[in-house]
Formats: structure tokens, sequence, C-alpha cells
């Protein structure tokens, strides 16, 4: 069975821009007595950080994009798994000739701290107790995350990144990575992101949270080993993939239609987006840890890039270009919130590009809007690279 | 008889110092922005109302923002830029006072290019045709126009009167080329260069 799906895989590998087959690595680091202090002013470590990269960094190192995923994602960004069917979830813009060209400049992508995709979460093994963490594991922050990543980086060899890049989750990270470490950072692609989580954001997430709490199978966060938490869990996803989508594409994808005709069946998944739903919540469980689900969460909800002091400051020291895109119907992240990084952008002199994709999509547009997408990308970051000598082609 | 744009551009570059920095309000896709980067070495932006226009600047290596500029420019300081280009895009907008006003604001320098509205063949039109202009510098439709407002090289330099406002350089374009005389009349696009 496996081997069939190895094998058909293997063929629509050869048959596309596709990297092929990719491995995650490991970078463990902060051992003993060298523990990362977390923002909380807890300490943290050792810590592992999954990650994977593709194309190859140039001799003077200058090439380096390092991508960033939203709340669900991980280091496997793009090409495929060995007899995995499915490639990394941003490969539409990964690889030969796409937006982030992989002939040209060195890709990277990490799972976050706090995250159970190979990365050190509160599904770890705590060395204090040889079990998992559970609420044992900190409280992290978007600013830890990054702060984790910036080893990895070290431990690359790499000074300056050409380009810190990624949608929703992702862009707070590379709008953090800007403002934590400005002379490291050359340019900034935020995607359908924020400079701080709103009340609304915040209250879509803690009832994902109450939903996963309320399980009770949660048991405090001592699940491990016994029952997974899989119902709080899925109604936390089905809220989020609520929130990502928008009005029209839930209308043109399942309009009011019935899964088989089937209806007065005393509450089963009878409409079409019910089904959709359950489908999610359930997949998800499978590869999701309800405890990440919750720190993670929290890391959003805790973010605001200003920090303490004001947004002004924290800009002032940023020397990196933007490019900001946002998406007209993306109702969970807004495009007013776009645009107040344009605002500051224009505010402290910041070269910044901003662009609002006419998409019904709502916030999933910026893992589907690829074509717009990659115009923006290649042409920016091609600019970036190779400095202001680019634009051969004025036409007039 | 056509219309030189590019006699347009001309006139505006010639007026543009060197490295200096450009705000280009209502930049389309980025023509005479990108001239003014490669042959001026400005510092330029552009802001762009069009999704496609966008991604054309965009191609072109262009900073620019895909905005409105009628909701102001509220984010940028006094004097920020040494010059504001409205080229083609003050008789689009829905309030061409306050944007005029805000762009004296940000700008030391503001250049205005703008279609007249009382050029022969227009008035032409509407005198013994009765009917609405078209012109090379008016070629829209009454049903299809994108501009708002109609406005004459005379109503301008009124205008400006009125508001204090110096006119320190004008071009007038006509069918031929430069319009050197009755620029209300021969002129299909009047350029200004003022300052508050």
């Amino acid at each position: 069975m496996s081997k069939t799906i190895a094998v058909e895989s293997l063929e629509k590998i050869e048959q596309s821009d596709s990297l092929g087959v990719v491995e995650t690595r490991y970078f463990t680091f902060a051992k003993a007595s060298d523990e990362l202090t977390l923002e909380s002013g807890e300490r943290l470590g050792p810590l592992t950080l999954a990650y994977e990269t593709y194309g190859k960094l140039n001799a003077q190192k200058t090439n380096a994009v390092l991508i960033l995923h939203a709340l669900s994602g991980d280091a496997h960004a793009a090409g495929y798994h060995e007899g995995d069917e499915k490639p990394g979830w941003w490969d539409e813009m990964i690889g030969h000739g796409k937006a982030f060209d992989t002939d040209t400049y060195f890709v990277i992508c990490s799972n976050v701290l706090g995250g159970c995709k190979g990365s050190t979460g509160s599904s770890s093994i705590n060395p204090v107790t040889n079990k998992p963490y559970g609420l044992d594991f900190p409280a992290i922050t978007i600013k830890d995350m990054v702060n984790a990543q910036r080893h990895l980086i070290d431990h690359l060899g790499i000074e300056k990144l050409l380009c810190v890049v990624g949608g929703s989750m992702g862009g707070m990270q590379a709008l953090q990575w800007a403002a934590s470490y400005p002379e490291r950072v050359r340019s900034v692609i935020p995607i359908a992101t924020t400079l701080k989580h709103s009340p609304q954001q915040i209250a879509f997430n803690e009832v994902g949270r109450q939903a996963i709490m309320a399980d009770p199978d949660w048991k405090g966060g001592n699940y491990y080993g016994g029952t997974f938490p899989a119902k709080g869990l899925a109604v936390a996803r089905m809220i989020g993939h609520i929130t990502y989508m928008s009005d029209i594409s839930m209308s043109e994808k399942f309009g009011r239609r019935f899964n088989n005709g089937k209806i007065h069946s005393r509450f089963g998944a009878e409409f079409e987006v019910e089904g959709y739903l359950h489908y999610h919540g359930d997949n998800f469980v499978r590869r999701f840890d309800a405890n990440s689900y919750l720190y993670i969460t929290k890391a959003l909800d805790y973010f605001d890039l200003s920090n303490g002091k004001t947004l002004y400051e924290v800009f002032q020291e940023i020397k990196a270009k933007f490019l900001i895109i946002a998406f007209k119907s993306d109702w969970l992240y807004p495009t007013y919130q776009s645009k107040e990084i344009l605002k500051i952008c224009k505010l402290v002199g910041i070269e910044a590009t901003y662009c609002e994709i006419n998409s019904t999509y709502g916030h999933d547009a910026f893992l589907l809007e690829i074509e717009e997408e990659t115009h923006l990308v290649k042409h920016f970051l091609k600019k970036v690279f190779n400095g202001y000598a680019v634009v051969e082609n004025y036409g007039i | 008889m056509g219309y030189d744009i590019k006699l347009e551009y001309r006139i505006i570059l010639d007026w543009i110092k060197k490295d200096s920095s450009v705000l280009d309000l209502g930049c389309h896709e980025g023509e005479l922005l990108s001239l003014m980067v490669r042959e001026k070495n400005a510092g330029a932006h552009g802001i762009e109302i069009d999704e496609q226009a966008i991604y054309k600047c965009v191609e072109l290596g262009l900073s620019v923002s895909h905005q409105d500029i009628d909701n102001g420019l509220s984010e940028y300081g006094d004097r920020t830029f040494d010059y504001v280009i409205l080229n083609q895009s003050l008789q689009q907008v829905k309030k061409p006072g306050v944007v005029l006003k805000e762009s004296l604001r940000v700008g030391k320098e503001v250049v205005i290019g703008f279609p007249n509205f009382a050029h022969y063949r227009a008035r032409f039109q509407i005198f013994f045709m009765g009917k609405t202009p078209i012109t090379p510098s008016l070629p829209y439709e009454w049903y299809e126009t994108p501009n708002l407002h109609f406005l004459s090289i005379c109503d301008f330099r009124d205008y400006c009167q009125r508001q204090d406002i110096r006119i320190k350089r004008t071009a007038y374009i006509g069918n031929t080329g430069i319009a050197g005389i009755f620029p209300n009349l021969l002129a299909q696009t009047g350029l200004f260069l003022i300052s508050k």
C-alpha cells in the first residue's frame, strides 16, 4: 500500500518543478547552564529546532531567505518527504523558477519554538522529569520564537538574511525579526498580518482554547500516554477554519448543499460545510498537539510589536525594505492592520511597497493566491538582492 | 492628431532636480516614476489605486502603495518630499482641494498636470454639437470617464491666486507640441510647478 503511494508520488515529483525529496534536520542548542532566557524571565533548554533548507547558500552568504510558518505550519515548507503524496505547505512558492527561486536563493524554514513538529514544545520530554512537559512548559512569545531562530541562523553561519517572510503568525515573526535584529535583515515581507493582536483575534483564540480545556480528556494538559483530547482540539480547529475563509468563499465552495442528500439525521454532518469542518477538525488532531495549540495561540495573543516602546522607536531602528501584502476579503487579519504597518514605515521613512490583493478567499488567501504573490515577491526580492541596478525593462 | 505623452514626461523630468525625493500620487503603471528613478536618481514612491497597475510598478522595481489618495497623506510629515507629483490624477480624485492642500503640505513643490477642458476642440464640440467633448487629452465617453472634475487652465490659475499658491513654472502642451500662445484655448494639457 505505502509502496504504491511512494511510486505514484515519485512520478509526480519527476513531472514537476518540485524540489523532490527533502529531509527535516534538527539543531539542538541552549544546553545545560546555557539555557535560553524567555521573555517571561523563565529559562528553557536544551532546545531543538526542526528545520529544512532548499537551494544553496552562496559564498558571500547573501542569498538566505527565512520562511516563517503560521499557527499550524511546520518546517516542511517545500518538496516531498519520502513516501508522502503531498508536498510542503508553501511548495508552490519555493523551488526552481518559483517566487523563492532555489536556483538563486537559499531558503530556510524552521518549526517554531513551542511547536509539535520536531521543535521543542509542550509535548517534548522535560529533561528534569523525563516526561512530556505538558503545562510545565513555560509561556512563549513570538519574540522567543524569533530568538530561537536566531540561534539557528547563527549556526548556519549567516550574518544577514536577505529576506524574512511569512503569512499570519509567520508575518508577525518576520516583523519581530526586523525589530529584534534590525542589522541582520535586508527585507521583510509581512503577509496578511498585524503589528498587534486585536481583541477580536484574541477572542477567537480564547474560544479555541476553551474548547480544548473543556475536553475531559485534556486533564490539565497531562494527557500524554492516555486519551488525546481530540474533540476539543477538533472544535478549536473548526473555529479556526471558519475565520480563515470568507462568506463568499464558503458560499462558492459549499453553497447550501447537503452531504449525500441526507437530512433530518438528528445532527449528523448534513450540510457540506459541516462535513468540511469535521473533516479538517479530525485531520488536525492527527497531526497537532492540543497543548501546543494553547501555547502558540497564546503567543499570538501576546504579540504587540511595540512592546512597551512606541512603534516609532521600534521602526526607527529598522533598515530593511518592506513588501506588505494583504487580502481584501481577509476579515481575521483585516487590511487596516497591514495598512498600519505601511503607515509606520512611511512615518519613519522606510521604503515600503503595499499591495491589497483582490481575493475572495479570506485569510486562507496567503496560501492560495500564488500567482499574485509570486509576481510581487519575485520582483521585489530581485531588487533587494541585486540592489537598485535592476529594472532593465522600463518600457519607455 | 495624437498627443505627445513623452513630451509631458520630458517637461516634468526637466523640472525635477537630481537626487530629490518624489511622491507620485496616482502613478499608474509607473512610467514617469521609473524615469525619475533612472534619469534623476530620485528616491521615489508612488501611490496608485489600481491593483493591476501596482503589479506593473513592482515589476519595474518601484516602491508603491496600493491606496486611495483621497484617503489622505496624513502619515507624511510637512515637507517630507522635494516634489509631489499629481500628473493626470487631480481631476480624478473626489476632493481635489483637499488633495492639493495636503500635497502642498508634504511636498516642498508640487507638479500638477491636467487635461484642459477649455481647449478649442472641447469648446467646439460643446458649442456646435452640444455634446460632452472627446479630445486626445479627454478621450473618454461621459459614461466611462475616470475624470470626476473638469477644469481649465484659467480655472487653475484663478484657484492658485485665491489660495495664495505660487505658480513657479508652467508648460502648455497643444496638438503639435508646446502651445506658446493662448494656452487656455490651444493647450490640451496644462503643467504647473507650484508651491505654498
